[in-house]
């Protein structure tokens, strides 16, 4: 998936960007702060952010799958944040970040040329540009995706390739549970694979080939496991 | 022989969601006889009996009362598990199953009575076989070891006393000693196998017995995530482990387990603990069967898991030719899922849906340092083929080989627990 790189000038961002991504700013201020008194809040504090690993500050009560994600070796960068920002469950099914996400992708923009203004070294971040940037991952899921009914039988059947890492009783130890997960979830987080939104290679490995309704067939198993 | 649609009533290639009309069956529940208890016949097992809810009768013929798995065997070598944590029982089967556990060997199968003979005297009639034996040694690959030469030099590729036997070898082993490993020709189980018991080991020795050595005799000149073992025997245990492949080593010519003496066309070793993993076949029982080939391995229908010699019997796991997948415990468990869908669409109409088949082997180097490979299959007409595959990079961090280390204890439970249950 390619999205235009844009010549990075050599000082700060477009100053009109970073002004606008200030105001977005507002809606994370509440749990992380920026700037040079910037302290663990709710969240990180977010100096540094691009090239920085998921999960890495000191002191901040990151959830299991967070952690897990940066331990397997997710680095934000200007593409992920993007995901991120836009619902932080396409990344982290079960993220701490209680955030219902930016669906318009300018004000990302915006935000993310903000943030970029805190980082020392950015790599491979196109200046947001005052109309919207092409989007180089996958949207989050379309509504009508996520409201395909699944076949139960053909989510137990396809299941059997799951549940010799995903234990059905909800054990929870080097591999996440998805026992009981609300089909939303877990749509969201195998479309994030499919996509390669997000980076593990087993997951990605066994999203590639999956459809909609297959993806939809197992949401319904899955959410109807008792443990 | 050419296996065409005509052959199988079910068809090579199914299509989903497709149902079958049920045979006609004689009075009483339909039966599965179940032959092995291991990754693969355990789950075939509890997967019909599991989907059937009682209509379906399996009997699982299973020679040991405690099944000590072959996967995670080597981090008991290691220390990092203990002995019984690696072993499980079958009475969960029998008791929420309702599987009958039969702890008695097959030695002879009567296919067109459809019958099962046990070692005890019993017959056991099926409706539909499945064998899943795993895999018998080839002595004539290791002129001059046999079964009586394995006290001496065990093998340990049969998971249990083996393993103990070995353990306590390698931690009695003299100061500066010699550990040698003859390695197995392919196709062989575990592909990475042999190459993580000797990171295991050299984890052992480097605590116990630092000047130790460790000589790896390998007919082969590659192997499975060599790159990955390679730079860690460096990183981890330097200078302890030499592996010489086929074009160095020569081939093995005589092994003398009284004398612990390997011979090879480039030199005699004389090696204080010496791990001889011969070349492999299908479990015995497979081959009285009439289920082999001249690769002493087992063809199968890839939509199905069938034998090609007998519509009314599936192999899963070690003793078949799966074409791109190894041979491992997970494969097996995979297979099992396929084979388990087609016989309960045989016997009573339910779903058939096209064959999914993957596998990941995890393999630890050093303490928390694990790695991985690992790929998607699918079932065409001649073969099971690979559609897409991944494997850990060399220079990756401390933090991903740890994750990847503990991926693997939840893989093995979440796969103990899927055999049994």
């Amino acid at each position: 998936m390619l999205f235009p790189l844009i010549a990075v000038k050599a000082a700060v961002a477009d100053d009109a960007a970073v002004e606008r991504g200030k105001l977005v700013f507002k809606s994370c201020a509440s749990c992380h702060q920026v700037g040079p008194k910037a302290k663990n809040s709710v969240g990180p504090p977010l100096n540094g952010i691009f090239g920085r690993r998921a999960g890495s500050i000191d002191g901040i009560r990151y959830s299991d799958d967070l952690a897990r994600a940066g331990a397997n070796g997710l680095v934000w960068d200007r593409n992920n944040l993007d995901a991120y920002i836009e619902n932080p469950r396409s990344l982290v099914s079960k993220t701490r970040m209680q955030f219902r996400g930016i669906k318009e992708p300018e004000k990302r923009a915006d935000l993310i040329a903000f943030l970029r203004t805190f980082s020392d070294n950015p790599r491979d971040i196109p200046e947001a540009a005052p109309t919207a940037t092409a989007l180089s991952h996958d949207p989050a899921v379309d509504p009508n995706i996520l409201a395909i009914q699944g076949d139960p039988d053909f989510g137990e059947y396809l299941a059997g390739e799951c549940v010799t890492c995903h234990q059905v009783s909800g054990a929870d130890s080097g591999i996440p549970s998805i026992t009981g997960w609300p089909t939303e979830v877990f749509v969201t987080a195998m479309h994030a694979y499919r996509a390669k939104t997000r980076a593990h290679p087993v997951m990605r490995m066994i999203a590639a080939p999956l459809n909609d309704e297959e993806i939809a067939s197992l949401a319904v198993y899955f959410k109807n496991l008792q443990p | 022989m050419t296996i065409t649609r005509r052959t199988f009533g079910i068809g090579a290639l199914a299509v989903a969601g497709t149902a079958i009309a049920p045979q006609v069956m004689s009075a009483g529940r339909p039966r599965v006889v179940v032959i092995g208890g291991g990754a693969g016949g355990g789950t075939v097992a509890r997967y019909v009996a599991k989907a059937s809810k009682g209509d379906i009768d399996v009997v699982l013929i299973e020679p040991t009362r405690t099944y000590y798995t072959c996967f995670f065997s080597n981090l008991y070598l290691g220390g990092f598990r203990d002995f019984s944590s690696i072993g499980h029982t079958y009475g969960k089967l029998a008791s929420d199953y309702g599987i009958t556990v039969v702890h008695d060997w097959a030695i002879g199968v009567d296919r067109s009575k459809k019958s099962v003979q046990l070692a005890s005297g019993a017959d056991v009639s099926y409706d539909r076989l499945v064998v899943s034996p795993g895999i018998d040694f080839r002595y004539d690959t290791v002129p001059g070891y046999g079964v009586e030469s394995s006290n001496k030099m065990p093998h340990a590729w049969k998971a249990g006393s083996q393993t103990q036997l070995l353990k306590a070898k390698v931690e009695a082993m003299r100061p500066g000693g010699l550990y040698m490993m003859v390695a197995p020709p392919n196709p062989f189980r575990c592909p990475p196998g042999p190459y993580e018991r000797i990171s295991m080991v050299a984890h052992v020795l480097k605590q116990k017995n630092p000047t130790a050595k460790i000589v790896i005799v390998d007919t082969k000149e590659k192997f499975s995530k060599q790159g990955l073992f390679t730079e860690g025997w460096s990183n981890h245990y330097e200078g302890m482990v030499e592996w010489l492949p086929g074009s160095i080593a020569g081939k093995i010519k005589r092994i003398d387990a009284d004398k612990m003496e390997i011979h090879t066309d480039a030199e005699v070793f004389k090696p204080d603990v010496a791990n001889v993993i011969p070349g492999q076949k299908a479990g015995t029982i497979a081959t009285a069967a009439g289920l082999t080939n001249d690769s002493g391995f087992c063809p199968i229908v890839p939509a199905t898991m069938q034998s090609q010699m007998d519509e009314n019997i599936y192999l899963v796991g070690d003793s078949t030719i799966a074409g791109d997948m190894p041979k491992s415990g997970y494969s097996a468990n995979s297979q099992a899922k396929v084979a388990a869908m087609a016989i309960r669409a045989s016997l009573s109409g339910s779903k058939l849906f096209p064959a999914r088949f993957a596998n990941t082997c995890w393999s630890l180097i050093a303490t928390d340092d694990g790695v991985k490979v690992g790929a998607k299959y699918e079932a065409t007409e001649e073969k099971i083929a690979k559609t897409e595959g991944f494997i850990s990079k060399t220079g990756e961090d401390a933090q991903l080989r740890k994750q990847t280390y503990e991926e693997s204890i939840g893989w093995y439970n979440g796969i103990t627990t899927d055999v049994f249950g």
